[in-house]
């Protein structure tokens, strides 16, 4: 039988060797880790940038100012204006709300489709669980940004396609985890029990196993959002994402380029956005899997 | 073990077949007409009935699918909507470009990865292993056409070391082939790097543990000459197997840094396509990245068979 | 939890045997990992050709101090003391990986518990055997030591050994694999054999030709043996001399003969009394020791054994001392069980 191959390392190991199953070691938290602390911190500053562009922004980001384009960072800009005047601080603050609400739908559908797959792909028959696996691994031939360019072939390019698209590029990775997840809580004693009983495996699933693979959930979650804010700004970047005027953290880098050698600093601002945005979640998320069940991963 | 390449040879098989079924009935359920699209909306409908019919968009699905099957083993990829010039040519070339650049960006991450790896694990417990560690974090962090522009500033604009952009054939002037080929190959080599470096941590620290380093020890070798001797081996199982599966990431990141470095590769011309709503352009790029990506993961995976003894016939 | 370490009690000092005799010499042995202290004060010595066995259950701290004698402590462990090797001129502990990598395989060698994990799955028998002579220079090149090889793996009964060498371990058993262990640590004729539970995870059947492959390999060699076991009827097989541990620390040792028939700390006592299945209790119960052993670095203070021994009183919170004139004899108990002179003179315990 070949290796699995391996998550990112500790990104839900294939396999893992759990004693008991995955999720059940509350008794034992450790205290969150620098991992942890960093990635919440981080996380929760990309949420406020978000929820305060809601209320205010310095500058409506939309808002084209000839007069003062390529302005450069001051009392009255912030971080400057981009080629068009636009403030770039304001742009910032409202495309972080783009990030946010990719990652979230990506993430949902992700999740929505491929736990309920991956408990079924767990409880099911030998065959039809190997068939399930297959076809999953399939879809990873497609990474996030090709299915997303086939996507917006299809049907343009937006937000909207965007968010489906890596979502459901991201369900095989759900669908492995919560699998090897569910399966180690079948083997467990009570699940063995519920089952000698009598219940039946539907109750069974929802009851014991769903519960069990929480944690699992959260931390590829995490993880997941990562990988959906990386994508989503390639997208933009290619122009594929949301459309203008709508700011978004890809595009900004994308227009910057022009202005690569008289204000490099335009694809700073963007480009450290991006960057600090998914640190922050795969810390998040690597400080998570610490936290909530240490035995996922040996701590290293 | 020729069971196992034969099985192995099956599932090539069937995914090739069901990712070609994928590929084409997505595109084949797209709104719009692709000849109305070629020809503009001002077209008389005989033209774009014509046109279809040239195009073979009036046959059965079924029939489309198996023609367009059939041509792709043949080498015949059709041609263009948009510019009828010949399809297979085209990818061809672009294949080319595509693959020096993804091939370069592999071996240069491959290159740090594996020493850095094994020195944050040797060292995990020591400042400069957890330095290293938070290093390869961030390096995670930066997408690869972020990291390019990163570069263009740096090299390009305010040091004037590296062009910004294009491309030259090697045989045209090896010298300009190897000063554009750097930056965008250590574009895609940053992140696959900082990727691949935890892979191979992760995987010396397993094997660090394993009983045969031990005995190695107890024979006499350092740990270091221990887990060089014995330990690299069985460490390079998974980091292998990781290399296949950042292969399409590879690939598709590529994409975006051909679009970043005004690259002639794979990634352009599916870009242009879609653009362009040239739809089996589009499909068939589509198709020769996913084989790509699948012929690679089957080559692993005989790989494992010649790296670990222990799955050829008759393990105990 | 360590007492000051009162001269009265430390045993090392009166060994009757001089230094340069004894192939290994320990004194004041400690092992920690963090604050917690898992072996302490002991000390003992093997002279040539000599075969110690080393008792304990698990907790007993037996492994970690066959693992300080090679240097191959887990990485927060940290060993203090003096372990001295006859041919080395410095102490193994706190040598650098370099001066240890000289030693180890060499002067000193080791016999692992788990055979199945022992070998390298990707190289070949005969090569990992061959290793253990290159590194070290003791055959003249490749050839000679893989011709060396074959000829070890010959001594430990393997059969075809020239097709043996050729395998991988998977394809041996884990009674074989085990003999390709041995075959390694024999290899340079090292003055010192330590076994770690060598043959308790092997079958039953095959447990006994693995002991005597390695008495044999080890006297035709005239090496000096220390056999670490929680296994009773095996020390008596194999070793001369035993000394036994537990809760970190050296309880009882003597010649096997005596130590058996005669226990004096009442841990052995009841260890021996445990392990013969023919003799029952007041209730015809076969015979156990009380309680179970404490966690790693929680034995209580004073007398490891209080807890659980039936003897104690308030005495046996104070450390007791080493009744021997030297490591190679003796006990440390407040409240011993009678020896044989006892008996003679009609004395109650």
């Amino acid at each position: 039988m070949p290796p699995t191959p391996p998550q990112q390392p500790g990104r839900g190991a294939e396999g893992g060797v759990s004693a008991s199953p995955v999720g059940m070691a509350r008794g034992r938290r450790r205290r969150p880790g620098p991992s942890l602390v960093i990635g919440a911190l981080i996380v929760l500053g990309v949420v406020a940038m978000a929820l305060v562009s809601f209320v205010w922004t310095p500058y409506d980001p939309t808002l084209v100012d000839p007069a003062s384009r390529l302005a450069k960072p001051s009392a009255e800009h912030l971080l400057g204006t981009d080629k068009f005047g636009r403030d770039v601080f304001s742009q910032l603050l409202v495309g972080a709300r783009t990030t946010l609400f990719v990652g979230i739908v990506a993430v949902g559908v992700a999740a929505l489709i491929g736990v309920p797959l991956g408990i079924l792909a767990a409880m099911a028959t030998r065959w039809f669980g190997e068939v399930l696996m297959r076809g999953t691994d399939l879809l990873l031939a497609f990474p996030a940004l090709l299915l997303a360019i086939m996507f917006s072939a299809v049907y343009g390019g937006s937000t909207l396609v965007a968010m489906i698209a890596i979502g459901i590029a991201t369900v095989p990775a759900f669908v492995r985890l919560i699998r090897s997840g569910a399966l180690q809580v079948m083997r467990t004693e009570y699940v063995l029990a519920a089952r000698a009983a009598g219940r039946r495996p539907f109750a069974i699933g929802v009851r014991h196993v769903l519960p069990n693979v929480g944690s699992l959930v959260i931390v590829q979650a995490s993880v997941s959002f990562a990988i959906a804010v990386l994508a989503e700004a390639a997208l933009s970047f290619l122009g594929f994402g949301t459309p203008p005027p709508t700011p978004s953290w890809g595009r900004m880098l994308q227009e910057s380029q022009e202005m690569l050698f008289s204000a490099p600093r335009l694809a700073l601002f963007p480009g450290l956005a991006i960057a600090v945005a998914v640190l922050g979640f795969n810390l998040l998320g690597d400080g998570l899997r610490d936290y909530l069940d240490p035995r996922l991963e040996d701590r290293r | 073990m020729l069971l196992r390449i034969l099985q192995r040879t099956g599932v090539l098989l069937a995914s090739l077949l069901a990712s070609s079924v994928l590929v084409f009935a997505f595109m084949a359920v797209l709104p719009g007409d692709p000849a109305r699209v070629a020809l503009g909306v001002n077209a008389s409908d005989e033209a774009v009935a014509e046109l279809r019919t040239q195009f073979g968009l009036d046959r059965p699905l079924i029939e489309q699918y198996l023609s367009w099957v059939g041509g792709l083993l043949r080498f015949d990829l059709g041609e263009s909507y948009v510019s009828r010039a010949a399809i297979g040519p085209q990818i061809a070339d672009r294949l080319q470009v595509s693959l020096w650049l993804v091939v370069t960006a592999m071996v240069i991450a491959l290159v740090v990865a594996v020493p850095f790896g094994t020195v944050m694990a040797v060292r995990h417990r020591h400042v400069s292993g957890l330095l290293l560690s938070a290093l390869s974090q961030v390096g995670v962090a930066i997408p690869a056409f972020l990291a390019g522009i990163l570069l263009i500033t740096v090299f390009a604009v305010k040091l004037g070391w590296l062009p910004a952009n294009g491309w030259t054939p090697p045989n045209q002037d090896p010298v300009q082939f190897v000063r554009q080929l750097i930056l965008p190959a250590l574009s895609l080599a940053i992140v696959q790097a900082a990727v691949l470096t935890r892979y191979v941590r992760s995987s010396v620290l397993d094997v660090q543990r394993e009983d045969y380093i031990r005995t190695a020890r107890a024979k006499g070798r350092s740990s270091m000459a221990a887990l060089r001797h014995h330990g690299l081996r069985n460490a390079g199982v998974p980091v292998v197997t990781v290399l296949a599966l950042q292969l399409a990431t590879l690939l598709i990141g590529a994409v975006v840094v051909e679009r970043v470095f005004v690259i002639p590769g794979l990634g352009s011309l599916l870009l242009d396509a879609v653009s362009n709503r040239d739809l089996i352009m589009v499909q068939d790029v589509v198709m020769i990245l996913v084989i790509a990506v699948l012929f690679v993961n089957f080559l692993v995976d005989l790989l494992y068979v010649a790296i670990d003894p222990r799955l050829r016939a008759g393990a105990r | 939890m360590t007492a000051v370490t009162d001269p009265s009690t430390s045993r090392s000092k009166g060994s009757s045997r001089q230094r340069d005799d004894l192939v290994l010499d320990v004194r004041d042995l400690a092992v920690r990992v963090g604050d917690r202290t898992l072996v302490e004060d002991v000390s003992f010595g093997i002279g040539r050709g000599e075969r110690v066995g080393l008792i304990g259950e698990s907790g007993s701290g037996k492994s970690l101090t066959g693992l300080s004698v090679m240097g191959l402590l887990p990485e927060d462990v940290h060993a203090s003391g003096s372990v001295r090797l006859s041919g080395v001129d410095h102490d193994l502990v706190g040598a650098d990986e370099r001066q240890m990598g000289r030693v180890r395989g060499k002067e000193v060698a080791m016999v692992f518990q788990e055979p199945m994990t022992a070998l390298n799955p990707t190289t070949r028998v005969g090569d990992q055997v061959a290793e253990a002579m290159l590194i070290h220079g003791t055959r003249a090149d490749r050839g000679a030591a893989r011709a060396a090889a074959v000829e070890l793996l010959d001594q430990v009964g393997l059969p075809t050994p020239a097709s043996a060498a050729r395998a991988y371990p998977h394809q041996l058993s884990g009674g074989q694999r085990q003999r390709v262990v041995l075959a390694i640590a024999l290899a340079n004729d090292p003055g010192l054999l330590v076994c770690d539970e060598p043959t308790t995870a092997l079958d039953v059947t095959v447990q006994a030709l693995v002991l005597d492959l390695i008495s044999r390999g080890v006297q035709s060699r005239g090496a000096a043996m220390l056999f670490i076991t929680h296994d009773l009827a095996v020390v008596a097989t194999v070793c001369e001399r035993v000394l036994v541990m537990y809760g970190g620390r050296i309880v009882e040792a003597g010649p096997v003969a005596e130590v058996f028939a005669r226990p004096r700390h009442r841990y052995t006592q009841g260890l021996i009394a445990a392990s013969d299945l023919t003799e029952v209790d007041g209730s015809g119960r076969l015979h156990t020791i009380a309680g179970s052993v404490p966690a790693a670095g929680a034995f209580p203070e004073g007398c490891v054994f209080r807890n659980r021994c039936p003897q104690a009183t308030d005495v046996c919170r104070t450390r007791p001392p080493w009744t021997g004139d030297s490591p190679e004899t003796g006990f440390a108990c407040h409240h011993p069980a009678p020896d044989a002179a006892d008996d003679l003179a009609g004395g109650a315990a």
